[in-house]
């Protein structure tokens, strides 16, 4: 069956919304088991997509395959095996925790001891236990990403729809979510996730593309990428303010490639050391220096010229 | 643990065939068959509120202390629908059933309907589930009939109890009032779907009562010179009073059944707009 290999295909994939394209022909395939990513920046048009695969929102133009289905026409059909993490929490904010669970499995058509048991496994899973018969209002961020992440389980989904899972959140909490969504991973759920951290792209993602302007700009592991379109390191030479100009033409000499950002020089080189060690010898005087590994965030900058965080 | 949360038994759950009436002649993006997920979310939801339910029942009874008894001493008899003399009360009463079903079902399918499409997002949840603008539409209406049914229910308790109800036919009265609230909140669902802020449920007001007022409450059509009659006839809610009074005063006639219909037909009518204008709202 083409469903097993491949859980979601898009061919030109186009989301209009009147005369504005907010998506404009992408090609993506998401394998059955592994966890994809779509990296952007705001306005990329990565929560439209999310919303054409969740089937809330219909194509404009291309081919779109969701579990083996076309959401045009089996949109309810799909939508039962899938889980959905909007990236804006809607709770139900008159119901407590555990009544959030119950409510939703009975959305799906799951019977009421079935869900009962569900939702106290759920509550377990996201670490919410204590906090059952709380309404939800006063829960931390934190704990709202947790439930909602709960309540998208409560089908048994085969595909798990994250738009920002983390957004927002403080870094302990942003750790504890991903922990989670590994544990998911592990027991086999399909991951499809969103995010303008490449951190988090790093940390959860098996492959990716990078979105810009509504377009595919990139495609492949985080390390192909990296190795594709950056440098093993990267040498960054922070200036006094208008002093990395004099500095430009040295650093086009030292590395393969040079980006100039306002307050800064980053120079893509093999071996960050050596090109430090020559910038010295040279005369250069940055007021800081640092030699790190290529990010993600070095392949957005290159192929847009723009950081993925303003 | 989490092995077991994820692993799904075999062969479940299969999409139940569709059988049924709406199934089989809605597409199943419009409905799911499972509106009464909605209402037993309702229940959850507003069993810690008994006492916002009970004020609207209390509101058309104090209406008919004050009006019934009180102004009804001064105004003595009144000549009913089928031509006999009926005390004010017997004649009010009737009024203001009909008009406690439409409030009861207006005001839950308009402020409650209103808060939870956009600001709780509760609907955009729902639809990311199997269930579709039809599922959710049948059943806030369904809610909101249960609300209004209720407020009915024990208002007509009262007029048995005041001694206001006239025939046994006012056994069809909950039901009547039940059909009302329905269509009433069904149209008040879809006039929700066009309200942009707080301030638009002015216009709900400014419909809601002059209706109130004028429908032949609390006082009979003949009032009404022959022009005016014919603009009072296009209330709703007039067809609500003649439904009711019909009924509780036992001047039931083969009009009856026309008033009854005018309901089935605003409340289809309304459901149907509602679920599109919530499809149109919100998969986009
Ligand atoms: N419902 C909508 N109506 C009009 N424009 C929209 C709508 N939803 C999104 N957009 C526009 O489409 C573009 C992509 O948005 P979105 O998919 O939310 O991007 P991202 O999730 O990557 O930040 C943005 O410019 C946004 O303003
Ligand atoms: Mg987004």
């Amino acid at each position: 069956m083409i469903e097993d290999t491949a859980l979601v295909r898009a061919r030109g994939l186009v989301k209009r919304f009147g005369d504005f394209e907010a998506v404009r022909g992408i090609d993506v395939e998401v394998r059955r088991g592994e966890a994809f990513g779509f990296l952007g920046p705001n306005g990329a048009g990565k929560s439209s997509t999310m919303r054409m695969i969740a089937c809330v929102s219909p194509r404009s133009a291309g081919e779109l395959r969701v579990l083996g289905e076309d959401p045009d026409r089996h949109g309810p059909r799909i939508r039962a095996r899938l889980g959905v993490v909007p990236q804006q929490d809607n709770l139900d904010n008159e119901l407590t925790v555990r009544q959030n669970l119950h409510v939703y499995g009975r959305y799906f058509g799951l019977p009421r001891a079935r869900v009962r048991a569900k939702a106290e496994e759920l509550l377990e899973f996201a670490q919410l236990t204590d906090r059952a018969d709380d309404e939800v209002e006063p829960l931390s961020g934190g704990m709202k990403r947790r439930l909602t992440i709960a309540r998208s389980l409560v089908n048994d989904p085969e595909l798990l729809l994250l738009d920002e899972p983390t957004t927002g959140l403080d870094p302990q909490a942003r750790h504890l979510l991903w922990d989670r969504l590994f544990r998911l991973k592990q027991s086999g759920v399909t991951l499809l996730v969103t995010t303008h951290y490449m951190d988090e792209a790093e940390q959860l993602c098996d492959r990716l593309v990078v979105m810009d302007g509504g377009r595919v700009v990139a495609e492949g592991s985080p390390a192909e990428l990296i190795r594709s379109h950056a440098t093993r390191e990267v040498l960054e030479l922070r200036f006094a303010p208008g002093g990395q100009d004099a500095a430009v033409p040295l650093a086009r000499e030292l590395a393969d490639r040079v980006e100039v950002l306002p307050d800064r020089l980053l120079l893509y080189t093999g071996d960050g050391e050596a090109a430090l060690a020559a910038v010295q010898r040279r005369g250069v005087q940055p007021v800081a220096t640092l030699v790190r590994r290529s990010t993600l965030e070095d392949v957005f900058l290159h192929l847009t010229g723009r950081s993925l965080v303003d | 643990m989490t092995q077991d949360l994820l692993t799904r038994p075999a062969g479940e759950p299969a999409p139940p065939a569709r059988t049924g009436l709406l199934l089989r002649v809605l597409p199943p993006g419009l409905y799911a068959g499972r509106a009464r997920m909605l209402v037993e979310r309702s229940l959850l939801v507003n069993r810690r509120m008994w006492l916002v339910v009970f004020t609207g029942f209390f509101e058309p009874l104090f209406f008919l202390l004050a009006l019934g008894q009180g102004l009804g001493a001064l105004v003595g008899g009144v000549t009913g629908p089928g031509g006999e003399s009926l005390t004010y009360a017997e004649f009010v009463a009737p009024g203001l059933l009909a008009a406690s079903a439409m409030n009861g079902a207006v005001y839950d399918a308009t402020f409650n309907i209103f808060f939870k499409l956009r600001y709780a997002k509760l609907y955009d949840a729902v639809l990311a589930t199997p269930l579709g603008p039809m599922d959710v539409a049948i059943g806030e209406v369904t809610w909101a009939l249960l609300r209004g049914g209720l407020y009915s229910a024990g208002f007509l308790a009262i007029m048995l109890g005041m001694g206001l109800v006239g025939s046994a036919w006012a056994l069809l009265a909950l039901p009547a009032a039940l059909l009302v609230a329905f269509a009433f909140a069904a149209v008040g669902m879809a006039a929700t779907t066009w309200l942009r802020s707080w301030q638009d449920f002015e216009y709900v007001q400014l419909v809601l009562l002059p209706m109130f007022l004028f429908s032949t409450t609390f006082y009979p059509l003949s009032v009404y010179p022959g022009p005016l009659r014919v603009a009072v006839e296009a209330f709703p809610l007039y067809h609500a009073i003649e439904l009711m009074r019909g009924l509780t005063t036992g001047a039931v006639h083969w009009g009856v059944l026309g008033h009854a219909a005018y309901f089935v037909v605003l409340a289809v009518l309304g459901v149907a707009v509602a679920a599109r204008r919530l499809g149109r709202l919100l998969l986009r």
